[in-house]
């Protein structure tokens, strides 16, 4: 049989005979057996598909921690009561979930159970013949037939046997496979064609499992680290030097790491001037670098959005940027107890940023410093500051003092970003009426108490590009997955073409002398294997170009012999 | 040229609005169309079993199906009617003749907005709205050379002039620059062939839902020929081909529309790879973009399964349809994730 090998409830397969006939009781293997086709089945795997859609809404209505840990933690924040009940449900990592998990493995499962036997026929029948021509062709739906004239002279058995050879070269040269099957008089050609599209169901279904064995098996090799860097500072690759985190897959080498070091020399953004359409508007970023690695001469490299840069192996994307105004503070005596680039986060689309400064000694108390850095200072209404445009036209630092303990001598781990301000008393600040203060670059202010200065130092001072430095965030990735996962996603599509659009159909070509000997009954037929919307244009294409040959041959020979 | 006030933003923006109307009176059109030809079916009808009647006494029964059957035999001829044999339905003909007009001026509109932009005018909510109808559109009329799918025309005039008129309403924004994430070939391709694909499965879902009206018509005639009450269906089913056809045609677009979404799925991938630093982190947009693919899948098998065939498996085309409107819309508007490219605020 040279039909694709189909789960039994596949639509043009026989329908299972033995449904509802009373069976023998089943043994462990049995039931095993009977468990195994039932997971194999079209229909398990079409209510394995439906569940998979189901089940991969809720991720996109719930916040995850993987696409967006900050929105799991707002998440948490509003709903303190609900959120262990979804978490416990694992709402916040579906795609992880036990549950997600064993809907697609059981859909995997099924897919690989089917796909194996289907596998085997079908190699078997690629080897096979076309089946034998049936016997009434004129049963089927798709169906010609002539009747054509002998030739004085002619035997008309011959004249059949003569119309076949015809309908079978003409079918061979049309990428049919042919069998010839000529009983008595009677001559006959079958023709099978579209092997191709069980054979791109398979290699579509195949290539889904190499999809899911590069995610998987690509995971455990694949890193993904942030840093930060200033304009004029250094990233080392390595772990204890480099990275602000870093999530290695299970087998990463962390000490392999690619020794290589980069330099932020410069970061380049452009603003849509004031009064344009998106005015403010950030774009065309770039971060250049230098890329230093050993044994090699030092050169310059350029990430972009979109344009990540490859070095080694890792391909670096830029994800951010910000401002990093210099910060010196100094004590009452004059000697620098803090001087640092700090890199502040932004907080809009016109660079409002916030940063914090912790001075941990050298001052009378600990000290920290709640910083929002304007690029282009703007007064609003309410007094408060805000920055009108992203880039540096009015640059204004204000700073809200904090004296105290600041959590950190205990060995705590803290955010550097933020500032605990439980067991610190405010200094200054609009919500104790108390001044912040306010610099622009190269200005210099008391703090409160008497402890000592704070200056906000102007960068290009230190031979920077502009007053105040800028960072960039750098994601630094490995994925030794995503070659594989993209050759078998196109090695997916290049089947379901296949599979999709390659017609499986049969063609008959039968011709059968009449009693009288003087004519030739032809008759053509076709059968769909599958969705086949062309069969009753290629039959009747057939019928149409094999007749035209035969009697056009024939007029031919009728002139030659006149 | 003189100043007259107008860029060529405002002019897109009047071409779209006036291809809106040009829609809207195509759709009424059309749905004249409908209305006549069930009242024409209808006297075709009577017609012939007057003259039946008279020249032999029909005998009673179960003709209800056969007739059913025969008027959609006939419907399947006309739908697959070269142009030049095709019925002459005067009101479709306006139909589809406005709806070209409506088309060229969309067209403009579509063309003028990327000009004005400098760049291809599907990058936000409002111009992913404008070319998607307009490939909806070109499918259609390029759809109809070779198939008479004129009984489609009033849902896909009435979708586009719904869709077009409510994106400029509510998503329209003025031109500006593109953001650095979207300045890549990507861009081109990965939208386009979305938008292509989206085209493609309207066309499946309309075929869809007609497919389980006229099962309903037909289930309601073989329950006459059991001399059971019934409510007649909608009657302009009679000059549609049967459900059966209905659903391989429906197929046939699905299967395209499939194949598209596919490649959207893994150009977006790729894309994602060099934007954002993975191919896939199940991004709002990318679960939605999974689950409409997914759902497809299942539509497939549904097609190949039995038990399922038929109006099953029309359900899950106009569920994965529903999933396509609702990703566009729903998705872009109120959910969160780094496809936040509506322009929306």
């Amino acid at each position: 049989m040279s039909d694709p090998l189909r789960p039994a409830d596949h639509a043009d397969s026989a329908p299972d005979v033995r449904e509802g006939i009373a069976q023998p009781k089943l043994g462990v293997v049995g039931w095993l057996r009977w468990g195994w086709r039932q997971l194999t089945s079209m229909r398990t795997a079409l209510v394995l598909l439906l569940l998979l859609a189901i089940a991969a809404i809720p991720g996109s209505i719930v916040p995850q921690r993987s696409a967006d840990p900050n929105g799991v933690s707002q998440w948490k924040t509003d709903n303190p009561d609900l959120f262990p009940v979804l978490d416990g449900l694992q709402l916040f990592d579906v795609y992880t979930s036990a549950w997600f998990s064993a809907i697609y493995l059981l859909l995997f499962l099924s897919l690989i159970g089917c796909v194996i036997p289907r596998t085997k026929h079908h190699w078997q029948a690629m080897k096979a013949r076309p089946p034998r021509t049936p016997a009434r062709l004129s049963r089927l739906d798709d169906h010609a037939e002539s009747v054509v004239e002998v030739a004085d002279g002619e035997d008309a058995a011959a004249a059949a046997v003569r119309a076949v050879d015809l309908a079978e070269a003409q079918l061979k040269k049309a990428g049919y496979r042919v069998e010839r099957y000529d009983r008595g008089d009677t001559a006959s050609v079958s023709a099978e064609r579209g092997y191709l599209r069980e054979t791109g169901n398979l290699v579509f279904h195949g290539a889904l499992v190499g999809v899911l064995l590069s995610v998987g098996i690509g995971g455990g090799l694949t890193y993904t680290g942030q840093t930060v860097i200033i304009e004029g500072d250094s990233f080392v690759n390595s772990i204890g030097l480099g990275y602000t985190s870093f999530n290695p897959g299970r087998f990463v080498d962390l000490d392999g790491l690619p020794p290589y070091a980069l330099t932020l020399d410069r970061f380049d953004v452009s603003y849509v001037a004031v009064g344009q359409a998106g005015q403010g508007q950030a774009g065309d970023f770039a971060a250049n670098l230098t890329i230093d690695e050993p044994g090699q001469q030092a050169r310059e490299g350029v990430v972009r959005v979109n344009h990540p840069l490859e070095l080694d192996g890792d391909r670096i994307y830029l994800m951010g940027n910000g401002y990093a105004p210099t910060i010196t503070v100094r004590n009452a005596d004059g000697d620098i107890v803090f001087r640092e680039d700090v890199a502040f986060l932004p907080q809009s689309s016109t660079m409002t940023s916030l940063g914090v400064v912790k001075v941990p000694d050298g001052l009378p108390e600990q000290v920290g410093l709640v910083g929002f850095f304007y690029p282009t200072a703007a007064m609003q209404h309410s007094g408060a500051f805000t920055s009108a445009y992203p880039a540096l036209l009015q640059p204004l630092l204000t700073l809200d003092v904090y004296a105290g303990d600041l959590g950190i001598d205990d060995g705590t781990a803290r955010n550097v970003y933020a500032l605990d301000v439980a067991g610190m008393e405010q200094l200054t600040g609009r919500s104790i009426d108390v001044d912040s203060i306010e610099l622009e670059p190269g200005e210099t202010a008391d703090l409160p108490n008497g402890m000592g200065t704070v200056t906000f130092e102007d960068a290009t001072a230190g031979g920077a590009p502009e007053v105040v430095k800028r960072y960039v965030s750098l994601s630094i990735h490995r994925d030794v997955g995503a070659p594989f996962v993209l050759a078998f996603a196109i090695l997916a599509l290049a089947g379901l073409l296949a599979a999709l659009f390659v017609p499986r159909r049969r063609l008959w070509v039968k011709a059968t002398p009449d009693a009288s000997g003087s004519s030739v009954h032809i008759e053509y037929a076709g059968l769909a294997r599958g969705e086949d919307p062309a069969i009753a244009a290629a039959v009747a294409d057939l019928a149409r170009i094999h007749g035209e040959s035969l009697t056009g041959r024939r007029a031919a020979d009728d002139t030659k012999v006149d | 040229m003189p100043d007259t006030g107008l860029s060529l933003e405002d002019v897109s923006f009047l071409l779209v609005w006036t291809a809106v109307a040009i829609y809207a009176a195509a759709f009424i059109a059309y749905t004249i169309d409908l209305a006549r030809r069930g009242d024409l079916a209808v006297k075709a009808k009577d017609a012939a079993e007057q003259v039946a009647a008279q020249r032999v006494l029909v005998g009673a029964g179960g003709g209800a199906i056969d007739a059913v059957r025969a008027e959609e035999q006939a419907a399947l001829a006309d739908l697959e009617a070269p142009i030049a044999a095709r019925k002459r339905y005067l009101w479709a003909r306006i139909g589809t003749s406005l709806t070209v007009l409506g088309f060229l001026f969309h067209l403009g509109g579509d063309v003028l907005r990327g000009v004005a932009a400098g760049r291809v005018p599907w990058a936000n909510n409002y111009e992913f709205a404008l070319t998607g109808t307009l490939l909806i559109v070109a499918v259609y009329l390029v759809v109809l050379f070779r198939y008479d799918l004129r009984f489609l025309g009033a849902f896909i005039t009435g979708l586009v002039a719904a869709f077009l008129g409510g994106a400029a309403i509510a998503f329209h924004v003025d031109v500006t620059p593109l953001a650095d994430p979207l300045k890549s070939v990507w861009l081109v391709i990965h939208v386009f062939v979305a938008s292509l694909a989206t085209a493609f499965l309207a066309l499946a879902f309309a075929l869809s839902v007609l497919q389980l009206l006229q099962d309903r018509r037909e289930r309601a005639a073989l329950e006459a020929a059991e001399g059971r009450q019934t409510r007649g269906g909608l009657r302009f089913l009679r000059t549609i081909p049967s459900a059966e056809a209905l659903e391989s045609l429906a197929y046939r677009f699905a299967i395209i529309g499939f194949i598209f979404w596919t490649f959207t799925l893994i150009a977006g991938a790729i894309w994602a790879n060099d934007a954002w630093g993975r191919y896939w982190g199940f991004d709002t947009k990318e679960v939605w973009t999974f689950v409409i693919w997914v759902l497809y899948a299942g539509y497939i098998h549904a097609r190949a399964t039995r038990g399922w065939r038929g109006s099953r498996s029309a359900w899950l085309s106009i569920v994965g349809f529903s999933a396509v409107l609702f990703n566009f819309v729903i998705v872009n508007m109120f959910f969160k994730g780094l496809h936040a490219y509506s322009g929306l605020s």
